[in-house]
């Protein structure tokens, strides 16, 4: 049966939501082989049973210090590395930024045709078939790879999370690394602080601000829905341009983009910039004081009111019903 | 030897007019009004802005690959304070995905001459995003991308990239690929000396022969991947738009049980 390379994002070895997501979708197109690259000193044991618990028939590592000292291109050497070694039908890769620069350089170094930012893969008699949203997710296309290895990068909520046992079998790799990989140096590192909820463009739900909200501290009114309801926050270009939250938390064509179940706007307008980051959810609602807002016309529901009325009210009914 | 910087733009339609696909399905761009991509002003107000540290004459060259109008993003960059200005046009290239489009680039690249190549982060029509990486690789050289901040003293790039679990500042010996964000700095806009010295500014046109490349390797034609399909998403069912009147948070809540999100 043919193979499908899975490149596996994980945080210090523990694996993340969207490459388990990967290794669902991969059984569609053949046996997953999960590419994980780590650093020396990484414990892998939680994420070699994760990944065998999920499908993966065999499991390639390649350990070098070189991934933590040199950005991207070191990760594109090794999984090009990997993928010499299985010969795959397809590679898929997580969709973020450094996810869709990898397959990029893959594909290029290849002579592969790349698709990006898939919301689905399908299987057809002519190879795997990308569902993709584009103008601002105002189109669907179907579009296929004609030459080299399909190379494929899949947003996240693409496909719900299985459980499919397979033998996952570890192989280690040894990774050459190409001068262009050395060639840049991470002077310094700077990890993000833990936010305590969960990551934007993984949660099942997303509470967003923007304007409307009016301030930073205003953003507690934001955070304290998100909470209720277990929910990552997020915020738009205006509120994060103002100050008011981390350019991290961004959503929109700049920013991040987010598919979950249910995204709820407040104080935000609509604007298509916005629009192209969270059009693709599942269940939109928004509040606005604006009748004629244009994020109205995307919206499953929406209150037209004031946020520092509706916000509160709401968040308190949520946790008493909680209770 | 003086800094040589390009900087890569792109004319794009405006997104705040109809976007559609052509019967070829290629991105439409009859009819359409466009502009340099507001990603890219970006790029040019950081290569300026490097330019001008520099001090000793860098020069900053503004390069597009596209039809005719596209010619109106280089007078952009120009008008904005850029040096000199290429313009890479060619039936051929119609249709090109990010491999084919690279490859020209690439080329143009090198012609023009170079230390530093600055992108925008992204276009706004195709929005891959990874065309400043595809392109270093097709140069050979480093590549630091997705910068917030970007700076060049002595042959030495240095800048930082906000990533998903960390901020990195990055450092390369030039020559080297960079892109930047709409976190770098807000561009200028051209002054009424810029416009009026933009109409003297040397602006060349370069087919693919000029460059050396086989039409059959870009374009439609020359393209890895195919569209099988487009068709506009559903408009969204209309949605329920209640004004609140004291109990609209209540109701809402009664509404997000009803959909088991409580
Ligand atoms: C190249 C480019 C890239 C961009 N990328 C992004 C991006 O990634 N993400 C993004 O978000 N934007 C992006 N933008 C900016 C975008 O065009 C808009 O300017 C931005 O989204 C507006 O943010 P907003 O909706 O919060 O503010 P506004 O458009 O000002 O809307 C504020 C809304 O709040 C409402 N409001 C005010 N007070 C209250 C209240 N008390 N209660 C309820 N409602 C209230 C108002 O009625 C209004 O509708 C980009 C723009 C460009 C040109």
């Amino acid at each position: 049966m043919a193979e499908v390379v899975v490149y596996v994002d994980h945080v210090d070895g523990a694996v993340r939501k969207p490459t388990l997501e990967l290794v669902t979708l991969a059984q569609r197109l053949g046996e997953p082989v999960a590419v994980v690259l780590a650093a020396p000193g990484d414990g892998l044991d939680p994420a070699v049973a994760l990944l065998a618990e999920h499908g993966a028939t065999r499991i390639l590592t390649v350990r070098a210090g070189e991934f933590a000292a040199h950005p991207v291109v070191a990760r594109a050497d090794a999984l090009q590395a990997a993928c010499a070694h299985v010969t795959p039908a397809a590679v898929l890769v997580p969709s973020s930024p450094e996810g869709k620069e990898i397959a990029a350089l893959l594909a290029v170094r290849t002579g592969s045709g790349l698709l990006t930012d898939a919301v689905d893969v399908e299987n057809s008699g002519e190879g795997p078939v990308a569902v993709q949203s584009v103008f601002a997710a105002s189109f669907t296309t179907r579009s296929r790879v004609t030459r080299g290895i399909p190379v494929i990068t899949v947003k996240p909520n693409a496909a719900p999370v299985e459980p499919a046992p397979a033998a996952g079998v570890v192989e280690e790799l040894e990774a050459v690394f190409s001068e262009r990989a050395t060639a840049v140096r991470v002077v310094s590192s700077t990890p993000r602080e833990a936010t305590g909820r969960p990551e934007l463009t993984e949660a099942a739900i997303v509470v967003s601000g923007g304007r409307g909200v009016g301030g930073a501290d205003n953003f507690a009114l934001i955070e304290a829905l998100a909470d209720s309801l277990g929910a990552a926050v997020g915020a738009s270009r205006a509120a994060v341009d103002a100050g008011w939250y981390p350019h991290s938390h961004q959503v929109g064509q700049t920013g991040k983009s987010v598919s979950p179940q249910l995204y709820i706007a407040s104080g935000i307008s609509g604007a298509i910039q916005h629009r192209a980051g969270m059009q693709t959810s599942k269940t939109i609602v928004a509040v606005n004081k604006d009748a004629e807002a244009p994020i109205f016309d995307l919206a499953d529901y929406g209150v037209v009111g004031d946020l520092f009325t509706v916000l509160p009210q709401l968040t308190e009914e949520i946790n008493n019903r909680k209770a | 030897m003086s800094l040589r910087i390009v900087v890569c733009v792109k004319y794009v339609p405006d997104a705040s007019g109809d976007r559609r696909f052509a019967e070829d399905l290629t991105v439409d761009r009859e009819d359409v009004d466009g502009l340099l991509s507001e990603l890219d002003e970006y790029a040019v107000e950081q290569a300026l802005r490097i330019a001008e540290a520099s001090g000793d004459g860098a020069e900053v060259t503004v390069l597009t690959v596209g039809p005719e109008d596209a010619r109106e993003a280089v007078a952009k960059g120009l008008r904005m304070g850029a040096d000199r200005g290429v313009h890479v046009e060619d039936e051929a290239v119609h249709g090109s995905d990010v491999m084919g489009t690279s490859l020209v680039l690439a080329r143009a690249v090198e012609k023009a001459g170079f230390d530093l190549v600055v992108c925008g982060m992204a276009s706004t029509d195709g929005v891959m995003g990874v065309l400043p990486a595809v392109l270093a690789e097709r140069l050979g050289v480093a590549q630091l991308t997705l910068l917030s901040e970007v700076s060049v003293d002595g042959g030495v790039v240095r800048g930082r990239r906000d990533g998903d679990r960390a901020a990195e500042v990055l450092e390369a010996s030039l020559p080297a690929v960079v892109s930047v964000t709409d976190q770098s700095g807000e561009a200028r806009y051209p002054s009424f000396k810029g416009i009026m010295a933009a109409k003297k500014k040397p602006v060349v046109s370069w087919d693919l022969d000029d460059l050396g490349i086989d039409g059959g390797d870009v374009g439609v034609a020359g393209a890895w991947t195919v569209v099988d399909a487009a068709a506009g998403r559903p408009a969204r069912g209309a949605g329920v738009v209640v004004t609140d009147d004291g109990e609209g948070g209540r109701q809402l809540a009664g509404y997000l049980a009803e959909r088991k999100f409580i």
